[in-house]
């Protein structure tokens, strides 16, 4: 066992447990983006952030991805911790703002205005579709390509991957997904891939077709 | 594309290396390009996701999926070159062929590129086409390189001389002298440099006549060695951006004063070399 201090209380966990399952396990809310059980760990977001150390060495770290530590002191609301992670929640609506999930964050932290020029992408790269189709699908059809400004995540000279088999589960993890957003464009909406699950939209013109893996539905929330 | 040549490609690399960019390499060096079919022979091959290739493959920038000229123009933009006006020499070669950096012109004659260091700051601008260098290049000069190109370098170029006459260089990156007059070698100053090989790492003199082949070094180095040059004065690595043609090791430039380059080979032992006196005549 591994003895810790988060925001001053004693936590013992098992050795290779992260900074953030152990203030989880504590009840600290965390918010984080890029992280999901089953998927390893990342740190795309940034938004785990944590302070670990004292006064001069004292570091932001990304939770998810740093282990526990014999003696290590963890502040995960700290007046640096917030500052940086309200400056991640800005610059994440900044890139993509029509994300329900983004939006939930932002409004969790009083993130109301950013202060950067406004973009609207329908990828913030996270990473977790593609962790989603090589470890829990052992497909391997999407990765990132490219890299800097031009880094993109997308199948192989962008064919139709011989591996995909069209089960949606890089849709059912994207926190930003446009193509979930189209609802309002029945002919471009893709919501066909989620077929699998029951239909809870069935009846209503002229989504018949289609379902989603919003939570709730955001089809069945148009009226 | 021939397909057993990829086959060979892979089969060397689970022999020795085993590395997937070694692989890109070498079938990049093969192709000038890497062809799709390429890329999906060795995910089945050697076990790897093809979309894990490819994204090595568009990750690093040496690597091209379309394919290449026949020649291959880089123009530098480094901070040495940007300041001397390399982003009109860069302009100009687009305007002149009609393509961005990056692109091919329409005839695979060209593939124009811009890199952001060639290693030879004092001979700035540089411009390097199919491992010729250069130097100051204007922009009134470059319609003169892209005829002598399409006419081919190897007739402009000058001939290897077998007459034995002294030279007198200096570091490419810092243009100090690499003169020393205290040593002689040949009865003339010697040129100093700095090697390492092996974890060893030790100076190297080499005769200043252009034709002799005497070296005398602080340590023994063994036949066919490949060695890391140095400057002595900056230590920044005198490394080129070309290939001897003879055995394949990186050439090693350095400036003739007067206006030049001469290149010789890493190995210890390879009679590889190249005097390119006043940037090919122009």
């Amino acid at each position: 066992m591994i003895n810790l201090k988060i925001n001053g209380l004693n936590v013992s966990v098992d050795k290779g447990t992260t900074l953030l399952e152990a203030a989880q396990s504590i009840g600290f809310p965390i918010p984080t983006l890029c992280h999901k059980e089953g998927l390893t760990p990342y740190g795309a977001c940034r938004l785990c952030v944590m302070e670990i150390g004292e006064g001069d060495r004292a570091k932001l770290v990304t939770s998810c991805t740093y282990p526990a530590e014999e003696g290590l002191k963890v502040r995960t609301a700290s007046r640096r911790v917030l500052r940086a992670r309200r400056m991640i929640i800005e610059l994440l609506l900044a890139s993509s703002p029509q994300s329900k999930t983004i939006q939930d964050i932002a409004a969790a932290h009083n993130v109301k205005q950013q202060r950067f020029r406004q973009e609207y992408e329908d990828c913030i790269l996270c990473g977790l579709c593609v962790r989603m189709c090589k470890e829990q699908m052992m497909a391997g059809a999407i990765g990132f390509r490219g890299r800097g400004q031009d880094r993109s995540i997308g199948t192989p000279f962008d064919i139709k991957s011989e591996v995909c088999r069209l089960c949606g589960g890089c849709l059912y993890v994207c926190p930003v997904c446009s193509l979930r957003c189209t609802y309002n464009q029945p002919d471009k909406a893709i919501c066909g891939a989620c077929a699998n699950l029951s239909p809870p939209c069935v009846e209503k013109e002229p989504f018949d077709d289609m379902m989603c893996y919003m939570e709730p539905c955001v089809a069945c929330e148009i009226k | 594309m021939n397909p057993t040549d990829i086959q060979d490609i892979v089969e060397k690399s689970k022999q020795t290396r085993g590395g997937l960019i070694g692989m890109l390499q070498d079938i990049q060096a093969r192709y000038s390009y890497l062809p799709e079919e390429a890329l999906s022979y060795i995910s089945e091959h050697t076990n790897r996701s093809l979309v894990d290739i490819y994204g090595v493959a568009t990750f690093y920038k040496s690597f091209s999926l379309t394919p290449r000229g026949k020649h291959l123009c880089s123009v530098c933009l480094g901070t040495a070159c940007h300041v001397r006006g390399a982003p009109m020499i860069a302009e100009e070669f687009e305007r002149q062929l009609g393509i961005k950096a990056g692109q091919t012109t329409k005839d695979k004659e060209f593939t124009l590129e811009t890199v952001n260091c060639l290693g030879a700051c004092a001979l700035g601008p540089i411009v390097v086409v199919d491992g010729q260098y250069f130097s100051n290049v204007k922009t009134s000069k470059v319609k003169q390189i892209l005829s002598e190109t399409r006419e081919g370098l190897d007739k402009v170029e000058v001939k290897t001389d077998e007459r034995i006459f002294p030279v007198t260089v200096s570091c490419a990156r810092c243009n100090h002298s690499l003169m020393d007059t205290g040593y002689l070698i040949d009865d003339n100053p010697s040129i100093r440099v700095t090697v390492s090989f092996e974890r060893k790492h030790g100076w190297l003199r080499l005769s200043s006549l252009y034709g002799s082949y005497s070296v005398e070094a602080e340590y023994e180095i063994p036949l066919n060695e490949v060695l890391d040059f140095f400057c002595p004065h900056c230590h920044s690595e005198l490394s080129g951006a070309s290939e001897c043609a003879e055995c394949g090791a990186p050439m090693v430039p350095m400036i003739v004063r007067g206006g030049g380059i001469v290149q010789i080979c890493s190995r210890r032992g390879c009679k590889g070399h190249l005097l390119n006196l006043g940037g090919a005549n122009i």
